[in-house]
């Protein structure tokens, strides 16, 4: 699903560079529950983006469902992000100004799809997430936890190939946290495969398979209790 | 390209934004506000310039004689100098390319009589054709006709006012009255935009005039109108080419300025024109000025918009917006924002001049009033200016790359 080679990123800072991925080797298959840990400034949330089509690469190859990405523009990447990739971020990223329902709907409105359909779908999302009756909700009126489930059913809606979260559960308490990971563990239990940031134990150890990134290199990539015994 | 669900995420994102939607309104329908009012204004003060020389044609010359004041070629100075009908054979003849129109004027004062009501007025023995050159309408029966001319008919036009005091509200057509001790036939009634004064006229052909009152063919002096194809500098070289021909043809020199007299309503026309040349500039500057004021504030706003929608905008990247869809949904919103606001403006533009507009009068200011041409013109360069100012910042915002916009707080 998703296969890194060699890759590099740096940033500028003034003159100099940062070299923040300096070469990095990343294969993750179809249906795989990967988490990526790290303390911060180890590369992980630059990993995240440029996995996610949110930022570009140096160097080396990355090839997304196959298709190796390169020279993207923003209406290509847009194409692909809307296709395969669903985000959740730590901070949520909901519209402010829309309901809950109207914010789930919106990756379907730039697929195209017409109006009642698509908020039907978003139900229905809202509905697996247990939000339901909290769709005509603005974001302000919601919890932490709840505006969570809200991005996690916006990240799910167009059925993506790959479902990318970036500190998904930064801003919860331990009880929410629980809550979102069984969300997540239920879609990889569907077959989506997940990529999730994070640099919580407690949350890397319920994915099934841990990559540790310091210093932009990968220095530890082994499979969890849960990932063996699935193997 | 209509696109239902694009304008329903504008309507929402105005929506939602109330206070920012209508604050970058109010700078818009302010502007336009303005601008129709001062164009407004400006229209009025040159109606008003236009109604005060509204007098006579604007292309008018009238030539006069009098003493002349220096000695010529022998002959004394304090010499009469008295027009013939052969100096107006002369200057039909001569001036024929620059004289659209002339007429030989002969007046006299004389006690006017109906019935048993009668009054004094200027009688005035003119060519066919003079009542252009007053810009005189008739609104009842005809002016004088060749046929008047040629056969020295008793036949009078008479000025309103003449046919309000001495016929009390009857109509003078067809009437006969005593002018100085001859009975004419009135053919005809005529107001005339110079006002009162110039509704006291009676006129009747110049031919006549000479008859009767000095079996003579002496003129008193000429009304003509320049051929408007003339520039008002060739009309005012053509006055004094006129002058000095006439100064030749008497024998007067041509340092003498009472013999021959000249007053040629292109110099009026010059200063007039130049002070309405003045005018328009001014206006133009503030209109565009305002314009402009307005196309700022609008661009201000929009830098603000994008700026505050960044992450939001981040977001719908992330979530599979294409650039083309950012730059339209921004630009939408800008261009929806000034064309309601400045429609909104130029209604509360157009109202305020109705509802005071006469009420201006006294400053000078008549029926002030835009035309549509102007106004529409002005809303287009306002949305216009609205597309640019949001695309601008828009186009920035589909390039910046998600990652930084959902960065931004």
């Amino acid at each position: 699903m998703i296969r890194i080679e060699k890759l590099h990123k740096s940033y500028p800072i003034g003159k100099d560079k940062l070299h923040v991925l300096k070469g990095i080797d990343l294969h993750i298959k179809e249906g795989e529950f990967v988490s990526i840990m790290g303390s911060s400034g180890s590369g992980k949330s630059t990993l995240l983006n440029i996995v996610g089509l949110l930022d570009i690469h140096d160097e080396g190859d990355y090839y997304l469902n196959g298709q190796l990405i390169k020279d993207m523009n923003e209406k290509k990447a847009a194409l692909l992000r809307n296709k395969f990739l669903g985000f959740i971020f730590q901070s949520f990223n909901l519209i402010s100004y829309k309901t809950a329902l109207e914010n789930v709907a919106l990756p379907l409105y730039y697929k195209g799809m017409a109006r009642k359909e698509r908020l039907e779908v978003a139900l229905d999302y809202l509905e697996k997430v247990g939000l339901k009756e909290w769709a005509n909700h603005l974001p302000n009126e919601l919890s932490g936890g709840q505006k969570q489930r809200v991005a996690i059913a916006r990240a799910l809606v167009t059925k993506p190939k790959v479902v990318l979260a970036d500190e998904p559960t930064g801003a919860l308490d331990s009880t929410t946290t629980d809550s979102v990971m069984d969300l997540l563990k239920d879609i990889n239990d569907e077959g989506m495969t997940v990529f999730v940031i994070t640099h919580e134990e407690e949350v890397a150890e319920q994915t099934k398979r841990i990559v540790r990134l310091k210093d932009g290199l990968i220095i530890s990539d082994e499979l969890t209790s849960t990932g063996k015994k699935v193997v | 390209m209509f696109d239902i669900d694009r304008w329903r995420e504008i309507f929402q994102s105005i929506n939602k934004n109330r206070l920012r939607s209508i604050l970058s309104g109010f700078t818009v329908a302010f502007a336009i506000l303005l601008f129709t009012l001062l164009f407004g204004i400006g229209n009025g003060l040159q109606n008003t310039f236009k109604e005060q020389f509204a007098g006579d044609a604007t292309n008018s010359i009238y030539v006069g004689s009098g003493r002349t004041t220096k000695p010529y070629k022998g002959l004394q100075s304090g010499r009469q100098i008295q027009f013939k009908n052969d100096d107006y054979e002369f200057l039909k003849e001569k001036f024929s390319n620059e004289i659209q129109f002339i007429s030989p004027r002969v007046d006299i004062s004389a006690n006017v009589v109906f019935n048993n009501k009668q009054d004094n007025y200027t009688i005035r023995g003119v060519y066919p054709g003079y009542d252009v050159l007053e810009s005189a309408s008739i609104f009842e029966g005809r002016f004088l006709n060749y046929l008047d001319v040629k056969n020295k008919l008793k036949v009078a036009v008479i000025g309103n006012m003449v046919e309000k005091d001495l016929f009390r509200g009857l109509s003078a057509y067809g009437k006969e009255i005593n002018i100085g001790g001859f009975i004419y036939k009135v053919v005809g009634v005529f107001t005339d935009p110079g006002g009162d004064s110039d509704e006291r006229f009676i006129y009747t052909p110049y031919t006549t005039m000479q008859q009767i009152y000095g079996a003579n063919d002496n003129i008193g002096n000429f009304g003509m109108t320049y051929n408007p194809d003339l520039s008002i500098d060739a009309a005012i070289v053509f006055g004094n080419k006129m002058k000095r021909a006439l100064q030749k043809r008497h024998d007067v020199s041509p340092e003498d300025q009472r013999a021959i007299r000249i007053n040629n309503n292109a110099e009026g026309n010059r200063q007039v024109s130049m002070m309405m040349f003045g005018l328009n500039i001014l206006i133009i500057i503030i209109g565009f000025g305002t314009l402009i004021a307005g196309i700022v504030g609008i661009s201000n706003i929009m830098v603000y918009v994008v700026k505050e929608r960044t992450k939001e905008l981040g977001i719908r990247k992330a979530l599979g917006a294409s650039p083309a869809s950012i730059i339209a949904l921004i630009m939408l919103e800008s261009v929806l924002i000034t064309a309601i606001s400045g429609y909104l403006g130029l209604i509360a533009g157009v109202g305020i001049l109705e509802a005071t507009g006469s009420s201006l009068e006294k400053y000078f200011i008549l029926n002030p009033g835009v035309s549509t041409s102007t106004v529409v013109g002005a809303t287009i360069t306002l949305i216009t200016a609205g597309v640019l100012a949001g695309y601008l910042p828009a186009k920035r915002a589909a390039q910046i790359k998600p990652i930084e916009a959902l960065r931004a707080d």
